[in-house]
Parts: C-alpha cells; sequence; structure tokens
C-alpha cells in the first residue's frame, strides 16, 4: 500500500510541479514505483517538464468521465519503467473533477505504486481541495519572500483542518544566499519559526533547473547541480532516511525598541 | 413584643441618601411605602438633584422593577439614583459574568486567514502569525509572537488590553481604538502590552509593569461587579 504526497503552496509559481517531477524523478531514480498526478486542470505542465507531452493520450478527466480506464491514461516515463504520469486536461471544464473522483483515483494508485505525488494548482479554490482529497501527507512549497509565506501559513492553516496522517512539511525553494545575507528576503530560520512545521528541504535558485525543465529532462537526472542534489535529498528524507540539512545561518540584527504605533479611531 | 420592621428606611450622608427598601414585603407592597415616604421628604427644587442610592438586600430586583423603581423616585422629584443595589444575581446573569470574565485558554498556532474569537479573556499559547487575527470581549495575553492583528474589548470595554511575549502586530484594536504599525521596518518588543491612554486619547505600547501601575482590577469579573 503506496503513500500520496500533495505538493501545495498557495501563492502560483514558487516551484510545485518543478518538486512535483524531481521529487518524483528523485524516488524513481531510487528503485520506487511512482505515479505524479497533475490536477492542474486548464494549465497542466508537469508533462511538459517531464519531457512527455508528446505522449498524452487520455486525460485525468477522461479518466474521472469514464472514457478510459485510469490504465490506460497512465504514461510511462522515457527513463524509468517505475515512474508513470496522469496529466491534467488542458481543455476540458475544471468542475468535472470532485474531491470524491480523485480519491478514488487515488485509493486504485495506492495500491500498486509506493509513492503518488501529486501537483497542485495555485490558490485555494476546486482545484486545492481536489489535489489534497486523497492524500496522506502534504509538502508545502514556499520561496523566502513574505508573500509567499503568508501563503503557505494559510495553506497550512487549512492542511491541519484536513485528517492526514502526518503535519505538513516545508520546502523553501530559490533561495538566494547572497540576498539572504543582504537582509534583502526572509532567512530560512525565519520562516521556519513563523510557519511553525518541519523543514524537509532548502533548494537553491538554480539556473540549471530552468535549463533542465526546458528540455524536458528534470534536474534531479544530472547528477551535479546543487538544485539537483537538494531535491534528491528531499526524496532520502520522505524514504525516511536523516540526511543534514545544508545550514544557511546568519547573524541576526540587533532589536530595536519601537513605540511609534501611529494612533486612529475608528 | 416583637417591633414591626420599617418598609422604606431613608438616610442622609454627605453624598446623598440611601433607600433601604425591606426586602421581606412584597414589591408592590413596598412600592406604596415608597411612594409615601417619598412625598414626605423635604426637597429644595432650588437646589442641584441629590442622589439616590437604593439598597433592596436579598430581593431580586430585574429590569423591571429597576425602572419602576426609578421612575418613582425621580418623577416629580428631585432626586437622581444612582444605583439600586442587590445582593442576589439571578442564575442567567451570574453565568454570563462568569462567561465573560473567565479565561479561555487556547493552544494552537493563529495562522494567516485564520481568526479566533472569546468571549471573556483569551490567553493565546502560541503565535498569532501575519493575516492572522485574535478577538476578546475582555483581555488578550499572547504567549508568543503576535504578529497578526490583536483586538481586545471587541464589544467596546475600553479598560482592556493585549499582553504579548513578543509584539510585532500588524495593528492593536483596543475597544474602537485602532493603531497599526509604523510604515518603516522595526523590530518588535519583547514582554510589553497595549494600552488605551486616555491623555493622549491613543494605544500606547509600554513595559508589563504599566499593567500594575494603572490598572489594579485587570479581571473582567471585577470590572463587571464594580461598574454592575
Ligand atoms: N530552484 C529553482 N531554481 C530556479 N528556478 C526555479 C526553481 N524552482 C522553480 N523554478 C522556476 O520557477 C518557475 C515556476 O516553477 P513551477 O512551474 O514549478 O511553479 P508552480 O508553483 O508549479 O507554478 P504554478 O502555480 O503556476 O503551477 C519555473 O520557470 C521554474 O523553472
Ligand atoms: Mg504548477
Amino acid at each position: 500500500m503506496g503513500e500520496a504526497i500533495v505538493i501545495t503552496s498557495g501563492k502560483g509559481g514558487v516551484g510545485k510541479t518543478t518538486t512535483t517531477a524531481n521529487i518524483g524523478t528523485a524516488l524513481a531514480l531510487m528503485e520506487k514505483k511512482v505515479c505524479l498526478i497533475d490536477t492542474d486542470i486548464g494549465l497542466r505542465n508537469l508533462d511538459v517538464i517531464m519531457g512527455l507531452e508528446n505522449r498524452i493520450i487520455y486525460d485525468i478527466v477522461d479518466v474521472v468521465e469514464g472514457r478510459c480506464r485510469l490504465n490506460q491514461a497512465l504514461i510511462r516515463d522515457k527513463r524509468f519503467d517505475s515512474l508513470t504520469l496522469l496529466p491534467a486536461a488542458q481543455t476540458s471544464d475544471k468542475s468535472a473533477v470532485t474531491t470524491e473522483g480523485m480519491k478514488k483515483i487515488v485509493a486504485e494508485l495506492k495500491q500498486e505504486y509506493d509513492y503518488i505525488i501529486i501537483d497542485c494548482p495555485a490558490g485555494i479554490e476546486q482545484g486545492f481541495q481536489n489535489a489534497i482529497a486523497g492524500a496522506d501527507r502534504a509538502i508545502v512549497v514556499t520561496n523566502p519572500e513574505k508573500s509567499s509565506v503568508r501563503d503557505a501559513d494559510r495553506i497550512i492553516g487549512l492542511l491541519e483542518q484536513e485528517d492526514m496522517t502526518e503535519a505538513p512539511r516545508l520546502i523553501i525553494n530559490r533561495i538566494r544566499n547572497h540576498m539572504m545575507q543582504s537582509g534583502d528576503i526572509m532567512e530560512v530560520d525565519e520562516i521556519v519559526q513563523l510557519l511553525a512545521i518541519d523543514l524537509i528541504g532548502i533548494v537553491i535558485d538554480d539556473e540549471e533547473v530552468i535549463k533542465a525543465s526546458n528540455n524536458g529532462e528534470p534536474v534531479a537526472l544530472n547528477p551535479n547541480p546543487k538544485a539537483s542534489i537538494a531535491y534528491r535529498n528531499i526524496a532520502r528524507r520522505i524514504l525516511g532516511e536523516n540526511v543534514p540539512l545544508q545550514s544557511l545561518e546568519e547573524e541576526k540584527g540587533i532589536f530595536q525598541r519601537f513605540k511609534k504605533f501611529i494612533g486612529m479611531r475608528s | 413584643m416583637h417591633e414591626k420592621k420599617p418598609i422604606i428606611t431613608i438616610k442622609g450622608n454627605r453624598e446623598g441618601l440611601t433607600l433601604m427598601i425591606d426586602d421581606e414585603v412584597p414589591f408592590e407592597e413596598a412600592l406604596v411605602e415608597l411612594k409615601d415616604k417619598l412625598q414626605s421628604t423635604q426637597q429644595n427644587k432650588n437646589e442641584p438633584l441629590v442622589s439616590v442610592k437604593v439598597q433592596s438586600g436579598n430581593r431580586f430586583v430585574d429590569e423591571e422593577k429597576r425602572d419602576r423603581l426609578r421612575v418613582m423616585i425621580e418623577e416629580d422629584n428631585h432626586f437622581k439614583v444612582t444605583a439600586i443595589e442587590t445582593n442576589v444575581v439571578h442564575r442567567d446573569e451570574a453565568l454570563r459574568w462568569k462567561e465573560e470574565s473567565g479565561i479561555k485558554r487556547t493552544h494552537r498556532i493563529i495562522r494567516s486567514g485564520q481568526v479566533l474569537k472569546v468571549t471573556g479573556d483569551l490567553l493565546l499559547i502560541g503565535d498569532v502569525n501575519p493575516g492572522g487575527k485574535v478577538m476578546a470581549t475582555g483581555n488578550i495575553y499572547v504567549l508568543g509572537n503576535l504578529f497578526g492583528i490583536a483586538h481586545a474589548g471587541y464589544k467596546g470595554d475600553r479598560n482592556t488590553f493585549i499582553a504579548a511575549s513578543y509584539m510585532k502586530p500588524t495593528q492593536l484594536r483596543i475597544a474602537d481604538y485602532i493603531s497599526r504599525a509604523p510604515d518603516y521596518v522595526a523590530d518588535g518588543v519583547y514582554m510589553e502590552c497595549g494600552v488605551i491612554d486616555d491623555n493622549e486619547d491613543k494605544i500606547i505600547i509600554d513595559s508589563l509593569k504599566l499593567l500594575s501601575r494603572k490598572r489594579n482590577e485587570i479581571s473582567g469579573f471585577e470590572r463587571r461587579m464594580q461598574n454592575g
């Protein structure tokens, strides 16, 4: 019996799809049976990043609406036999998929696979509800920016109301070291303290990620880039291995007192 | 042998009159007697109104009875009722006081988009994250970081306050007062509280020591007992 993990963020463009593709690839590299589900209906991306777009015949809406069997819609990866993708629909009506439909698909896949990694759309609408419906646990992706962290916090609040087997875990993606040092973006510590959930990985901002995704070859396939190592470390932590985090500790500024609140009456 | 207790006793003192109503006779009987007593009092219409404190002993006086007493004492008289005291509290009222004066203790993080609203004082063990909001009819104590919005006395009690282990709120609100964080980047403060400063007519943030100096009765229950 496999485990379903949803990759979510609230805010768009922080790296959910990239994370899904790379964690999936890294787990496949470690000889796990993995199925990726793209739930971003109307804006499917995961197939492009995986370089599998040209193989799509059926999609998740076809499965839900009974036009094909689940197995027919699954696309086998070019590199790993143990890795498959259930693509999102590009054109169909968004409301076709329901939480019940998702739960059924995920439950069926869990019989076959070790891990089901679900790529969640941005936002907190129906698409989000569907993506988390069948998941046993969640990984929240954020960038080290206030707005992204704020949305992650909102999402964690919503996830905490679901009955998942574990508390959500956090990935901080696209870290730029020099900006963190100069205090222009939030520090890892600050983010983890605020969100108060366990960190499962940090990924630097790496051009190799963009290049790789553009070529339909997830960066995790390439042994050298830093981001690739980070994604593979995350996969190892998912498997329960104890891999130490790369430390990014910086010195904090001195606290100053503020009392100048600006008063007004409602 | 047994001397009959007077139904109405009126005593004068520096603050005005104290009017005691025997709690063993029926209310209607007491009113008749009261009317009599009031008519026989000397009243000088040229002087300021005389304040009257009513003591009704172990009699329960509901709103209707209060109104009737007030009307009878004030109408056609040179009196002003300042208080109607009774030893008896209705059970519902007592429960409401308890509800409003009790401390609601919660152990969680109030995340962005979440609102925690309580009647009475709030003791939150955990953070209020940016975008999160806590509200209480009484005081708010945050054993954690206050980054979001806190609204104490949201039903209008200006004597309430907000205390936090670490304060860097987006907004503080007390009753109908609002203050917001400054626009420049500033660090938060440890172990401080927000209260309404009557002189400055706005919310100020200061050391928790301020509370012991400014507010001797910080419990909502005591507030209720004193203000009725
Ligand atoms: N660690 C990284 N370093 C550099 N670029 C990255 C990294 N992670 C993601 N990106 C880039 O950021 C962009 C957005 O990533 P991605 O599509 O994975 O985000 P998303 O959260 O799935 O977005 P959406 O909300 O639109 O679905 C892409 O161009 C991707 O290549
Ligand atoms: Mg995406």
